[in-house]
């Protein structure tokens, strides 16, 4: 029998061994690389390759001296902006979807609609809200008709017009998907919970609160993790709507936009730099909320 | 049923409310995207109308018809990128998921810690790193380094170990192998048949997400006949700006996120049912 | 912080080695242009890759070249008669990919195999200087190929040599366009606004930048505007400058006073209501609006791509355009072709070059065909006096050809330099948001600055004019 045992250890390592020789090929390798890099003077100007040269901390340095603390703002409130409502409505859609007594009409019609948003290319997507509130677009013309504004609105010169509409893009592209999460989780509540709840004379709100959110933490951290990490992301979007420049006066400008720009002039050495400071910041961000949502590994 | 807690007319009129205004908003863009796809170009520039044009057809024959944008072509490497990226994630990220649940082994934790940690690591930050990489491996310009990473999936197979916690005893797994398994054979016979809710929806997410990818393709794709969607359209909008047809924009997204739409149509109620009938339990 | 130059070039370095030889303007037989290093053959090779980022060189080589057999179905790949197979590699401008591409195919030219590498490729004016770099030496100097540039390119405007030239005047680029610009107007709203729609008498009224302010007064009191955006007139201020933005060797941007000028006129025309408010920028769907036959806006500036691609393809009804004399003369773009080095097919790059851009029967051609106004002074002059064949029924019978040859042989070009593009780019979106009133003047001065330095981190300082 003691053979057994160490027969079965053998295969949990090969059942994940493709998952790690993958990534150490393809993630790790890279990484370390980009990781190396950012301690270089290394970038192109022009068709001439300036370095690499080693300059220690030098690109973290010049990078905490220019405005990415200020892109880093952006990027936090252009993703609150959307993740916000999307949390809202996905925990009350998702309640309203397993919610057996609340009688929806159609509830298999919404839920398949609610996802469409999220299999539109966002360039596209960026695309048609461009059209729609440009100057001479639908809303602005709807708006005007109903005598809301004498003037139309250039939503995308302005700072709150355009993170609004970013907010709202994703809002739009995401909230599908985090309630299909969402109502996989609360599916998995054993029902002799809220049976025993109701006994106890829990009232709808008192049940979601203490009982439906408690016992979705996992999935409730799962999203909050994968949207952080999309929000830290965040570049086709406001790069299509802004074309590239995060105006009005970059106030649009994401941390991804960033460093993609050094991408561009091929400034390795720089890239690499805010590569990393991205890599611990979402690291440290996903612990924070990893550790507030499971406080302690209790099982079941 | 007992009805003695049903909610209030008021609650249920919000959320009809609210539902009628999603669905507006989610079907809105589909509906302009048609509208506009059936627009001539100069149409599209008088500005904007709820109503359908006369173009559909001309559109779409430019865009099938044009011999330098290989439509069929790059909608046939966007079907092979994204079924095949699904395909292996979902199963090797489930894989990799029940070898870390089901299996006691001494590096267990660690590898289950350094698996979490790297679930933070967002694609751009490797991004040059992979290109030297691919191009060094005689990779660069095929379809391959578009579908193989994708094996190492933190964050689908965090998803998948939590449902594989929720929704399989390992008592299973013991009578399985009493019966005579092999290990490959559990796993294959037992398990995925259980994990198929997540498995579904985990497939659709990677699909779409391979299906719109943007960012490595452009970097790894040279050559025209392994474009693919979301390249080609970036080329067509791009490369002639000298004479840029609008329509034939609208028209090339519209035919782009067609075969998404009815794959999700298609698998959609299975998703759903898939995911209300098993659920992520924890 | 003194940043060094560690490798002067990736390409160039052992590219030069193995073409060493072959300087000296001989035109000779195939085997004689190469340098005998070359790895393989000393043939010229099978197949010609040319990198571009539209199919503009594309079909205008296969309309002329006179050894085109036939263009496979896609497009992809010109079939000559010699046996030789030109595969035209094509790649978005769109986030910077062709030239992107562009690079590391350069970069690679040493080790690729003689099939793979870059023969020939395209560069437009606003980058050009990368390309024609004497000390990186990517593209083959004329002379090289056994192209005299002073007798055989002896008819090409003067200025089209001096963009396609190394700082040592060493060309190394030619093209077969030339693009000076032109005030393209409204003749419906002409009629209304003057009685008139005489180019002529248009021409008065926009000669200068005061008088067309005057004009613009006029137009506005009948509720149209003289240019849609100030996005429409940088152009001719940023072809004025004196010195380039950043002279050779230096790592400061310098911004001309003509810049902002260019500031300060456009905050006034835009306050005194003569552009069009609906519009901000170029390329895109409100600017394309604007050209449509309902728009208010009086005039356009382009050159003669201008006119076939951007306002015909949005205002297709014939006869509602003329040309007529700009505020100030302008060039607006230009496609260069350039022969890369390490090419094994320099034979075919002299050969495309010369009947592309010096051959005036082939010009006169691309001319009629495509509306280019072409590299040839003579052939030009000519258009400009033959109604007959060059009256064009868009412009309601307007020879514009007349407007075209005078402008171009006006045209001086600004000073260029590597960072053109991004400067030209960057100043023009920070003061855009200064003009729209989202910043104040010296927020778009930060602005451009922190935007400047974080595009090329080899610059270091913007100096403003006092």
């Amino acid at each position: 029998m003691k053979h057994k045992k160490v027969n079965y250890s053998k295969w949990g390592y090969i059942f994940i061994l493709p998952f790690f020789v993958c990534f150490f090929i393809f993630s790790f390798i890279p990484l370390l690389d980009t990781i190396r890099y950012s301690f270089y003077e290394y970038y192109r100007s022009g068709l001439k390759e300036i370095g690499p040269t080693f300059i220690g901390l030098e690109n973290y340095k010049s990078l905490l001296q220019s405005d990415m603390l200020k892109y880093a703002a952006n990027t936090f409130i252009l993703w609150i902006i959307g993740f916000i409502p999307q949390i809202v409505i996905a925990l009350l859609l998702a309640s309203w979807f397993v919610d057996a007594r609340m009688k929806i009409r159609g509830k298999q019609f919404f839920k398949v609609v609610i996802y469409l948003p999220n299999l539109i290319m966002a360039s596209a997507f960026a695309m048609l809200f461009f059209a729609i509130f440009a100057k001479t677009g639908p809303i602005n013309g709807i708006l005007e008709s109903i005598g809301v504004i004498q003037k139309p609105i250039d939503f995308m010169r302005t700072t709150l017009g355009t993170r609004s509409l970013i907010g709202i893009m994703n809002f739009l592209m995401w909230f599908g998907n985090t309630t299909i999460m969402l109502m996989a989780a609360i599916m998995g509540i054993s029902p002799d919970i809220f049976e025993a709840s109701e006994l106890d004379g829990c009232n709808s709100r008192q049940r979601f609160f203490r009982i439906t959110l408690p016992l979705i933490r996992p999935i409730l951290a799962y999203t909050l993790i994968t949207s952080i990490i999309g929000g830290l992301q965040m570049y086709d979007v406001p790069q299509i709507l802004t074309n590239g420049q995060g105006s009005p006066d970059r106030t649009s400008m994401t941390l991804i936009m960033f460093l993609n720009s050094h991408l561009k002039s091929r400034n390795y050495g720089m890239a690499g730099a805010l590569s990393v400071y991205l890599f611990i910041v979402s690291a440290i961000l996903c612990f924070i909320v990893y550790r507030m949502l499971n406080p302690k590994e209790e099982s079941r | 049923m007992d009805t003695n807690k049903k909610p209030s007319h008021a609650r249920i009129i919000f959320a009809y409310i609210l539902l009628i205004i999603l669905t507006f908003l989610c079907l809105f863009f589909f509906y302009i995207l048609v509208v506009n796809a059936t627009r001539s170009h100069s149409q599209l520039l008088r500005g904007f109308s709820a109503l359908p044009g006369g173009y559909f057809l001309k559109n779409f024959m430019n865009v099938a018809n044009d011999g330098t944008f290989p439509m069929i072509r790059g909608l046939v490497n966007s079907l092979i990128v994204s079924g095949c990226s699904a395909a292996i994630c979902t199963y090797f990220s489930a894989l990799t998921a029940y070898g870390l649940y089901a299996y006691d082994f001494k590096l267990k934790k660690a590898a289950f810690t350094f698996i979490m940690a790297i679930l933070v690591m967002p694609t751009q930050v490797t991004a040059m790193g992979f290109l030297r990489l691919i191009t060094k491996m005689g990779m660069y310009d095929s379809l391959l380094p578009l579908i193989i990473p994708s094996i190492a999936s933190p964050a689908v197979f965090y998803f998948m170990y939590s449902y594989l916690q929720s929704s399989l005893p390992l008592s299973l797994v013991e009578a399985a192998r009493i019966d005579g398994c092999r290990e490959f054979g559990t796993f294959n016979r037992i398990v995925l048949p259980i994990m198929k809710p997540a498995i579904a929806v985990q497939a659709i997410f990677t699909f779409v997400g391979s299906w719109n990818n943007y960012f490595v393709p452009a970097l790894i794709i040279q050559s025209k006949d392994k474009m693919t969607v979301p390249i080609l359209i970036a080329t067509l909008r791009g490369a002639d700006y000298m004479n840029q047809d609008l329509g034939k924009v609208y028209m090339m997204i519209f035919v782009a996120i067609i075969p998404i739409v009815v794959i999700y149509l298609l698998l959609s109620k299975y998703i759903i049912a898939g995911v209300t009938l098993g659920g992520v339990k924890e | 912080m003194k940043k060094r130059l560690v490798s002067a070039f990736l390409v160039a370095a052992m590219a030069m080695g193995t073409l060493a030889g072959c300087g000296g303007g001989n035109g000779g037989s195939d085997s004689d242009t190469q340098g005998g290093g070359s790895a393989s053959s000393s043939d010229e090779g099978k197949i010609i890759n040319i990198y571009c980022f539209n199919d503009e060189l594309k079909t205008r080589v296969n309309a002329v070249y006179s050894k085109v057999d036939k263009v496979s179905d896609d497009g992809s790949t010109t079939y000559l008669t010699d046996g030789t197979e030109i595969h035209w590699v094509q790649n978005p401008n769109q986030d910077g990919v062709y030239q992107q591409k562009l690079d590391e195919a350069l970069g690679n030219q040493a080790t690729a195999s003689d099939d793979d590498k870059v023969d020939m490729f395209v560069a437009e004016v606003d980058y050009i200087t990368k390309y024609t770099d004497a000390e990186i030496d990517v593209a083959i100097p004329l002379e090289e190929l056994g192209i005299n540039p002073d007798t055989d390119l002896a008819d090409q405007y003067e200025f089209t040599k001096t963009i396609g030239s190394d700082i040592n005047g060493v060309q190394r680029a030619t093209t077969w366009q030339c693009c000076p610009g032109l005030l393209v107007y409204r003749r419906d709203i002409a009629q209304d606004v003057f009685g008139t729609d005489d180019p002529e008498a248009i021409g008065e009224k926009t000669k200068d930048w005061d008088t067309l302010a005057a004009t613009a007064e006029e137009l506005k009191a009948k509720g149209y505007y003289v240019l849609s955006s100030y996005a429409d007139t940088f152009r001719l201020y940023s072809n004025a400058i004196p010195e380039a933005w950043v002279s050779s060797g230096s790592t400061t941007v310098r911004v001309d006073q003509k810049l902002l000028d260019w500031v300060n006129d456009s905050k006034e025309w835009l306050d005194a209501g003569y552009f069009d408010p609906s519009v901000s920028g170029q390329w895109n769907s409100d600017w394309y609006t604007a050209m449509a036959p309902e728009s208010k806006v009086f005039s356009f500036l382009f050159p003669a791509w201008g006119i076939d691609t951007q306002i015909k393809e949005n205002c297709p009804d014939e006869g509602l355009w003329g040309v007529t004399t700009p505020p100030q003369t302008f060039n607006w773009g230009g496609t260069f072709v350039l022969g890369a080095r390490g090419s094994d097919d320099e034979e075919h790059i002299k050969e495309i070059m010369l009947e592309l851009t010096a051959d005036s029967d082939n010009l006169v051609k691309i001319s009629q065909d495509y509306l280019d106004f072409t590299n040839t002074v003579t052939e030009m002059d000519k258009a400009a006096e033959d109604d007959a064949n060059f009256s064009s029924s868009y412009l309601g019978g307007q020879n514009p050809f007349a407007y075209y040859a005078p402008a171009a042989k006006e045209v001086k070009m600004a000073p260029l330099s590597t960072y053109d593009q991004g400067c030209v780019e960057l100043f023009q979106n920070a003061f855009g948001d200064y003009l729209q009133g989202t910043i104040d003047y010296d927020k778009a001065k930060e602005n451009f600055e922190t935007a400047i330095l974080e595009r090329y981190p080899d610059l270091t300082d913007v100096q403003w004019p006092e």
